[in-house]
């Protein structure tokens, strides 16, 4: 076949791609996407079936029969799962903005810089090659199409060189056109999904050609090949010599791949729109596998039957089928077909590459830069969004370049199948560390890097060591004797372990020590506290969605405009604008005040308020989306001018608890109010009850002390006016008695309203300067008789020179009556009793103390007997004499002079009863002091000390 | 007939005063306890006919007397009467739980006392 019309129809058809993803990218722009749905969705993951699904499979099943089935088993077994796995991965990420593999295993380990690029190393070696499996099949095909000389300088390799080079400009175009690596690329998901249904058509028309057409169905085929005995071996599993860890081995590997291969990371996780598109692509996906699978056999039957006698490679029955029988334009379709599997691979492949080798090969190390001046920040922030962009753009071409190159130097030799297995083993040394990272909290970067670390190292001894056995690189003693002669270092058979396909034997030691040292590091040291936060994150993606923004990882007191800058530098003014309104509507109370007529909060004014830390956090989310969670971090904290700090860890500990400790703190916090609110109704209303019950109390002990002489005055009134015929004598007895107790009951009238006039705040004082001891003497003067009458020794101590009270003296004389009186009723009447009135200043006050050896008070009573009528507690027994309320009358009085008053006192011992009366500080103002404060009562004194001093020196000059 | 015997038990000199004159001026036999102490004493030297008990007192109170009193079987024919300041209900319901035959409420009327003191006696009015 002409190369013109091949090379014709391959530009041709990428033409048509470009047409593809230019519309979708319109339509997109237009809010009417192609892409948003599971259809496209469960198509774009048929990146899954490249070049070696294509050719391969066929090639494959020629050798070894059922075998080439593994790897779409392990898919199609696992696609029930992914509504747990695969939903769980795709929600974390666009919480996380994570647009890798590298980014994902990056960001759940505590946010490793080192990580990431250590993903991106094995994702590189490891996927290169497969790349170069894609250019191979091109070159390959080309081949085979035009019959022309597979060399390098040959028609072949040239249109496989200009076909990678189309390829990087699509990529490029269409790929890679923002910073932002989270934005969708609708384009390139058309197109990805059109050439799935292409390598479909492609190979169904192929399969029914030759199942139909060249066979008589089925039926023929599989009859034909029977009577062949070394076809007939291929029918059964063991025929084939597949053993059953081969099996296990490629159910695992391919199960891995579907998940964690970067291109199927980037069409499944990335561009997902919505997650519930997961549920149809769930059984879409599995089928388009089946669909694609049914003519394998039937192919690979009809070339080995057909063109046995040509010696060519079963890789190629795809295409020499048709061309051999003549059907040149079918080979021609069919050759587009593979053309399809192969650019769409090498397409999202190198995406998904480039953005990880951008982001975690070469920011880290720029980000790392300082900026040279503050001043220079924001145009060093725009020059880095400049470089991801550009470093991105040439990632894309030194990929395409290494892949080209590898094919160039290496691949030529490889058999297709192969290199993709190695790939897939490659890629699955991620399973612990993102499995472990899905579910169990207590993996650490410890763990992961050094598992990785070392499952890569020994995929590499195991897996790519020996293909690079050969003239001119390593010699062949290294597979047979081993590594530097010792036996248990040999790639095929590590530690002497024997009896295994290399596949098996690779993957079972690099996922021995991988796990081994992933599990055993995670569990020998704790994570950190940014380990324990992300692991929080990530595992519990589901329970807690938004939790995670509203805790604040980052501490300081950053500018907000430096803030601003950085996000205007990689974001652009538009984009930026948009996030912190996005960011506004959602934390309202996060962003500084807009200023005057401004609708839109804070976006241009240069007020230097500090940034919340909410969106600090929200814009490492953002960056995160252009160069991945280390570099967004590094950034961050650079502008933040701290780390996230110890904070962060008591965080990331208590926030399993806290929301439920809030909850249960605000119903706490309730609850308590209530039962405050109900306590304190309580409280009042059992105040009000005692109050009430008080009133009744004193209102009756008021009635029955008048009772008393009212009884006497109406018994002998009576008997007066019964007896008329009384002697005078008596008669004069009884009329006198009556005068006293019609006095005594005017006594205690007044008294009464007197306590009343003090309980209600009317009672005034009348202040003037009294001499205190001119009082005492008046005051033992008034109880002079009573003291006679008792035989009772006087003692007197009042220094002469005592300063002058500022007092109402009736009132006081009133207290020392009252408090002389009750001593002298305390005393025994036997002659023994002693009295002593004593009186001594202080720094500012006045003591008073009256002291008798009478009956004495019990402790308990103390407290007790200023209350008026104290023994109305005491229903029916009561104090000798006296009305009961002389006490509580003295204490208003002292109190309304700012005093105080209280006993000493015990059983059988005497009473010492204390007044203390303020020598300054006599405010004229009416203070109603009850239970006042004592500590502001000695505040105040201690404050009047030295106008005290100041006055006691005038007065004992005069 | 014997000269009725009576007990006047009161803290108030001037309320003893009265009583002491009124119950002499009719003829009857008077003993005085000016508390608690001394009354439980007099009752126990003398099988009293009435008793004019006083309840607020200092050392022992009247309801303690009487209390003590009705346990005396060889006091049974002893009379009661409460005079006190204490005029609630409640009050004269303990007297009368107390043991007592009257409760008469301060200040009384000295007619109306003779006349139930006369009653009780069982003399005629």
């Amino acid at each position: 076949m002409s190369k013109l019309l091949v090379i014709g129809f391959s530009f041709g058809y990428l033409a048509l791609l470009f047409g593809v993803a230019y519309a979708a990218e319109r339509r997109s722009a237009a809010r009417k996407s192609l892409v948003s749905n599971p259809y496209v969705y469960a198509l774009s993951m048929a990146v899954y079936c490249t070049a070696w699904t294509y050719y391969g499979s066929v090639g494959r099943a020629a050798h070894y029969g059922l075998e080439f089935v593994g790897i779409y088993l392990g898919p199609t077994l696992l696609a029930p799962a992914w509504w747990l796995v695969l939903r769980k991965i795709i929600r974390v990420c666009r919480q996380q903005r994570l647009t890798s593999i590298a980014d994902f295993i990056s960001a759940r380990y505590g946010k490793s810089a080192a990580l990431g690029a250590l993903v991106t190393v094995v994702c590189v070696l490891g996927i290169v090659p497969y790349i170069a499996l894609q250019i191979k099949a091109i070159a390959a095909s080309f081949v085979t199409l035009t019959g022309s000389a597979a060399g390098v300088g040959g028609p072949a390799a040239t249109t496989a060189l200009y076909t990678t080079g189309a390829l990087a400009v699509f990529t490029i175009l269409f790929g890679v056109r923002s910073v932002e690596a989270t934005e969708r690329h609708e384009g390139i998901v058309l197109a990805v999904a059109v050439e799935s249904v292409l390598k479909l058509v492609a190979f169904l028309v192929l399969g029914v050609f030759v199942t139909f057409g060249l066979f008589h169905g089925f039926g023929d085929v599989f009859d034909q090949a029977a009577a062949v005995p070394a076809l007939r071996q291929l029918f059964t599993l063991r025929g084939a010599g597949v053993g059953g860890a081969e099996w296990l081995t490629l159910l695992v590997l391919s199960m891995s791949a579907i998940l964690l291969l970067p291109r199927q990371f980037q069409v499944a996780v990335v561009e997902n729109v919505d997650e519930n598109h997961l549920r149809k692509a769930m059984w879409l996906f599995p089928l388009y596998l089946i669909v694609i699978n049914l003519f394998v056999l039937p192919v690979a039957f009809g070339g080995m039957l057909k063109l046995s006698g040509l010696g060519l490679d079963a890789d190629t029955y795809v295409l020499a089928l048709p061309l051999a029988t003549g059907h040149a334009g079918l080979a021609l379709f069919t050759y587009l077909g593979g053309l399809s599997a192969a650019s769409s691979m090498i397409i999202v492949e190198t995406i998904a590459l480039s953005v990880m080798m951008s982001n975690h090969l070469l920011m880290p190390l720029l980000v790392r830069v300082p900026s040279a001046r503050p001043e220079g920040q924001t145009r060093w922030f725009a020059y880095l969004g400049r470089v991801a962009l550009e470093s991105r753009r040439l990632a894309v071409v030194l990929v395409l370049l290494l892949a080209y190159g590898y094919y160039a130097e290496v691949g030529r030799t490889l058999p297709l199948v192969n290199t993709g297995l190695v790939s897939f083993a490659a890629v699955a040394q991620f399973v612990p560390a993102v499995l472990g990272g899905l579910y169990w909290k207590g993996g650490t970067r410890r763990g992961a890097t050094a598992g990785l670390l070392v499952g890569f190292g020994i995929w590499f001894f195991t897996l790519v060591l020996p293909t690079l056995v050969g003239p001119g690189r390593l010699p062949e003693s290294v597979l047979t004797a081993g590594v530097g002669g010792l036996a248990w270092l040999r790639p095929s058979a590590l530690f002497g372990l024997e009896g295994l396909d290399s596949l098996s034997h690779g993957l079972f030691w690099s996922w021995f020590f991988n796990i081994g040292l992933y599990v055993g590091l995670s569990l020998a040291g704790p994570p950190t506290a940014l380990e324990l936060r992300q692991a929080d994150v990530f595992v519990d993606v589901f329970t807690r969605r938004s939790l995670a923004e509203e805790v604040a990882g980052w501490q300081g007191r950053t500018p907000f405009p430096d803030v601003r800058a950085l996000l205007l530098g990689f974001l652009g003014k538009k984009r930026t604008n948009q996030a912190l309104r996005t960011f506004a509507t959602r934390f309202p109370d996060a962003l500084p005040p807009p200023p005057e007529g401004e609708a839109t909060p804070s976006l241009s004014h240069t007020v230097t308020v500090p940034a919340d830390p909410r969106l600090l956090t929200y814009a490492e989310k953002l960056l995160a989306g252009s160069l991945g969670p280390a570099s967004a971090r590094m950034l961050v904290a650079s502008v933040a001018g701290a780390e996230q700090i110890s904070y962060d860890s008591v965080v990331g500990i208590l926030r399993e608890s806290q929301q439920l400790l809030e909850a249960n703190r605000q119903l706490q916090k309730q609850s308590r109010q209530l039962q405050r609110l109900t306590d304190e109704l309580r409280a009042a209303y059992d105040q009000l009850q005692a109050l009430d019950h008080r009133k009744d109390e004193f209102l009756y002990t008021v009635t029955h002390e008048l009772r008393t002489p009212l009884t006497s005055i109406r018994a002998l009134a009576e008997i007066l006016a019964d007896n008329p015929d009384l002697e005078a004598e008596e008669q004069q007895r009884f009329q006198l008695t009556i005068g006293r107790e019609a006095e005594r009951l005017t006594r205690l009238i007044s008294l009464v309203l007197d306590l009343e006039k003090f309980e209600s705040g009317q009672a005034t004082l009348d202040r003037a300067p009294v001499p205190v001891a001119e009082l005492v003497a008046e005051a033992l003067d008034a109880v002079g008789q009573l003291l006679r009458d008792k035989h009772i020794t006087l003692h007197v101590d009042i220094p002469a020179d005592l300063p002058t009270l500022h007092a109402d003296r009736d009132r006081l004389m009133q207290v020392l009556v009252n408090l002389l009186s009750n001593a002298i009723k305390a005393c025994r009447p036997d002659g023994q009793g002693r009295i002593a009135v004593l009186a001594w200043p202080t720094a500012d006050v006045l003591l008073l103390c009256v002291e008798d050896n009478g009956r004495g008070i019990s402790p308990a009573a103390q407290h007790l007997i200023f209350d008026k009528f104290y023994q109305a507690q005491h229903q029916t027994t009561r104090k000798p004499e006296g009305t009961g309320l002389g006490l509580a009358i003295t204490r208003k009085i002292v109190e309304l002079h700012h005093g105080r008053i209280w006993v000493e006192s015990s059983l059988e011992q005497g009473a010492r009863f204390f007044i203390e009366l303020p020598l300054v500080g006599n405010e004229p103002e009416e203070r109603h002091e009850d239970e006042h404060d004592e500590t502001e009562r000695h505040a105040e004194r201690s404050r009047s000390i030295s106008t005290a001093v100041v006055i006691n020196a005038d007065s004992t000059k005069r | 007939m014997k000269t009725p015997h009576i007990l006047i038990v009161d803290d108030e000199p001037n309320i003893v005063m009265s009583l002491e004159f009124l119950m002499r001026k009719n003829g009857f036999q008077v003993g005085i306890a000016r508390n608690g102490t001394e009354a439980l004493a007099a009752i126990d030297q003398t099988p009293y006919d009435l008793i004019l008990l006083d309840i607020m007192m200092p050392d022992v109170d009247g309801l303690q007397v009487c209390r003590q009193l009705r346990q005396r079987p060889d006091r049974a024919g002893t009379k009661v009467i409460f005079l006190s300041a204490k005029s609630r209900e409640a009050d004269m319901q303990k007297g009368y739980e107390a043991g007592a035959d009257l409760y008469i409420p301060k200040p009384f009327s000295t007619r109306q006392l003779m006349e139930k003191v006369r009653e009780l006696l069982g003399l005629a009015a």
